[in-house]
């Protein structure tokens, strides 16, 4: 994972009962990602605001991953059809201020859906790197 | 930022486990210039009883108005250090805690450098969070020393009785004419071979009584208003009159239904194939030699895990995909039944168990070991290749391939082919209307947590037990109900419950009502209300839950979530990403 070359910045929207226990259990376990991704933890994936989605890639980050509740969510049954809804707005949302919506991703991640969780930031970062190549070449 | 803060800051070594993988004395430093951070120190272990003395005496000789933890993941010590701020008279939501363990150190062991950088960039947010909190007291509800129980089954009748003897009063109501549930049609239960009837009739009787139980039969709940520790709830009963009660708390037991095989599956809608219910029945009506069409029965053949731990296939769209619990005890229980009438008539009755995996769990293993060695043959199928009940000429034929055997294929002539049906969640479209209590998967209600609140739902002073929560043994399902009961008394005794402030709140001069707010909340939370000529969203404090749907559907950013609210986590973004100094 070291490495001298810059990683892409990836922010982290987790759900405090779901995925962000989720995210720590890949902690517990002792498993690596980059250290350029940094999560803020909210109540739940349903609450995410596309214009902080936008905010931070505006700000510098590279990539949004919103580390949803899925079917677990303990709030609303039908917390994923409504995380995805603000999904597509967000992406609509990101068109008009031209940022790519490759650079949003979503995925229900489990209380224990470590491995889950630390491959999709190890593959996030590898589409961004290519993202970023086709951009800038 | 419109005022100066004085925030704490302290980053925990947690005796290596951060401070071998983050520089934390770096972290701390990197800070300490901050313009709102007034102390910022290392500890290493910030939860230990010292070092929260140490934070107590500074939090109060320094004034500080906001305190910041770098540690382990909040699901283990965010309490401990909002309680250690309250102790040191520092409103308990200005603290904000920060995840450096499982969030960095220990997935970064491979990068001091980078974790470090990760570690001050974590901090960073956290404080810019802090920065904006404001102090917040817990909303406290006056609770009425009340209880409804929906669901006069046994577990609702054992329910009722205890929180009675608590000194609660309780409404007992059953949608049902009669009382008693599915312990009704029983028969003799195991292990004591107590009849279902009489365990009815002797809660019953104690229900009578009590002065402060009122049990209520043909009624159904139609409508609720208020919240935990005060609800209003309308309840239908005979003569189409609408009664309302007045509870503190609502326990949910409204049981199982249990499962009705498709056509064709085991050979159902076949004379003969019968439910273990109705075979428990003939067994309990039986005064004589077990009869059937007017011939004794010498065959039987018992299949299990029917309508249970299913699979999704063609003819099976919505698999139950759980273990019924319940039904290998009692259908090995129903074998030496059959054994004890055996040897009261003299008349022989060949017993086939036909099994997936026997599931005799705790102090029952002896009812199987009783089955086999009365000469009950047991044999065990695979998922994969199921029985076939034939029905012919009124003879049962059952093919099975016996797995032990190596798949050897057996053919059982069968007077009765029992199936041991599972539970099903019991349809109670009106109550989930009314009460909403979320469903697991399975379309049982689901508790918070299996575990740690096995009993409590989202839903505050709403409590479920039984096996309206999923599939028990009755022993099981007392357990739980009792575990409610203690739960509901807990609440109601102390008079008042405190509820967390982190909720919806709206700013009523950029709200105009769109009515947007009040279609996402699942919870019934928001009211419409006028404030003078403008209408706007109110939100009912104790029933909303914080999640926060109707945060990204408001169409001018009126609804935000305390705690979450809009400004912290736009700070906490900047924060996030802010390039740092080079040292």
């Amino acid at each position: 994972m070291k490495s001298k070359e810059p990683q892409p910045k990836i922010l982290v929207f987790s759900t405090n009962s779901i995925s962000d226990p989720g995210i720590d259990l890949a902690g517990g376990a002792h498993m690596h990602y980059s250290t350029e991704v940094q999560v803020v933890p909210l109540p739940c994936s349903s609450g995410v605001k596309p214009s902080w989605i936008v905010h931070a890639i505006k700000q510098g980050f590279d990539g949004v991953f919103v580390a949803g509740c899925g079917g677990d969510c303990a709030f609303l049954s039908d917390c994923t059809p409504r995380t995805s809804a603000l999904i597509k707005q967000a992406q609509d949302l990101m068109k008009e201020n031209d940022i790519s919506p490759k650079r949003l991703k979503m995925s229900g991640i489990c209380s224990v859906c470590a491995d889950n969780f630390v491959a999709h930031m190890n593959n996030f970062q590898n589409e961004l790197k290519k993202l970023d190549a086709n951009e800038n070449g | 930022m419109a005022q100066k803060r004085r925030i704490g800051v302290y980053v925990c070594y947690c005796g290596g486990n951060i401070s071998d993988y983050v520089n934390v004395e770096e972290v701390a430093e990197a800070v300490r210039n901050d313009p709102n951070v007034e102390v910022s120190k290392t500890h290493m272990f910030t939860c230990s009883d010292a070092a929260q003395q140490e934070m107590i005496d500074e939090i109060q000789a320094e004034k500080l108005d906001g305190l910041v933890i770098a540690s382990c993941s909040p699901k283990l010590h965010m309490f401990t250090f909002r309680g250690m701020s309250e102790r040191a008279n520092l409103n308990q939501y200005q603290y904000v805690h920060v995840n450096l363990r499982e969030q960095c150190s220990w997935v970064h062991t491979d990068d001091k450098v980078g974790a470090t950088k990760k570690g001050i960039h974590l901090l960073r947010a956290g404080i810019a969070k802090c920065e904006l909190t404001v102090p917040l007291n817990a909303i406290r509800i006056e609770t009425k020393p009340r209880v409804l129980v929906v669901g006069a089954g046994v577990s609702g009748m054992r329910a009722a009785i205890s929180l009675a003897d608590m000194g609660l009063s309780v409404f007992l109501i059953e949608r049902e004419a009669e009382a008693g549930g599915w312990a009704l049609q029983t028969g003799k239960m195991g292990p004591e071979a107590q009849d279902g009837t009489d365990v009815v009739a002797k809660l019953l009787q104690r229900i009578s009584q009590h002065d402060n139980i009122m049990l209520h039969t043909s009624a159904e709940v139609v409508g609720k208003s208020g919240s935990i520790g005060d609800f209003n709830v309308s309840v239908r009963v005979p003569g189409d009159e609408t009664i309302s009660l007045n509870v503190g708390a609502i326990v949910v037991t409204t049981g199982f239904e249990p499962y009705t095989p498709q056509t064709d599956e085991y050979g159902w809608g076949a004379p003969g194939v019968i439910p273990l219910k109705d075979f428990r029945q003939m067994l309990t009506e039986a005064d004589g030699p077990l009869m059937h069409n007017g011939k004794p029965v010498r065959d039987v053949a018992f299949i299990y895990c029917v309508g249970s731990r299913q699979t999704k296939s063609e003819s099976c769209t919505e698999p139950n995909s759980y273990c019924s619990r319940y039904c290998c005890l009692a259908t090995t229980y129903t074998a030496t039944l059959l054994h004890d009438l055996e040897q009261k008539t003299g008349q022989p009755v060949n017993q086939y168990h036909l099994y997936r995996d026997v599931r005799t769990y705790g102090a029952l293993e002896p009812i199987y070991e009783k089955a086999r060695t009365g000469g009950a043959i047991f044999l065990r199928w695979d998922p994969s290749d199921p029985p076939q009940v034939t029905p012919e000429n009124g003879q049962l034929t059952v093919k099975a391939k016996d797995h032990l055997l190596g798949g050897e294929e057996l053919e059982i002539g069968a007077d009765l082919v029992v199936l041991a049906t599972g539970m099903r969640p019991r349809e109670n479209d009106t109550l989930n209307d009314v009460l909403k209590i979320p469903e697991s998967k399975d379309g049982f209600y689901n508790e918070i947590h299996l575990k740690l609140r096995p009993v409590e739902t989202m839903i505050d002073g709403v409590f479920i037990a039984g096996t309206a929560q999923g599939p028990k043994t009755l022993a099981e399902s007392v357990a739980s109900s009792l575990a409610a009961v203690a739960k509901t008394g807990g609440l109601l005794m102390k008079g008042y419950v405190d509820l967390e402030p982190l909720i919806a709140k709206v700013d009523t001069d950029k709200c105009i009502w769109c009515g947007e707010c009040l279609k996402a909340c699942p919870y019934g939370a928001i009211e419409k209300i006028n404030v003078g000529e403008k209408e706007i969203a109110f939100v009912i404090e104790s029933m909303c839950k914080g999640a926060g749907p109707c945060v990204p559907v408001c169409p001018h950013d009126a609804i935000e979530i305390e705690g979450f609210r809009d400004d912290q986590i736009v700070a906490m973004i900047d924060a996030s990403i802010k390039e740092l100094e080079e040292k």
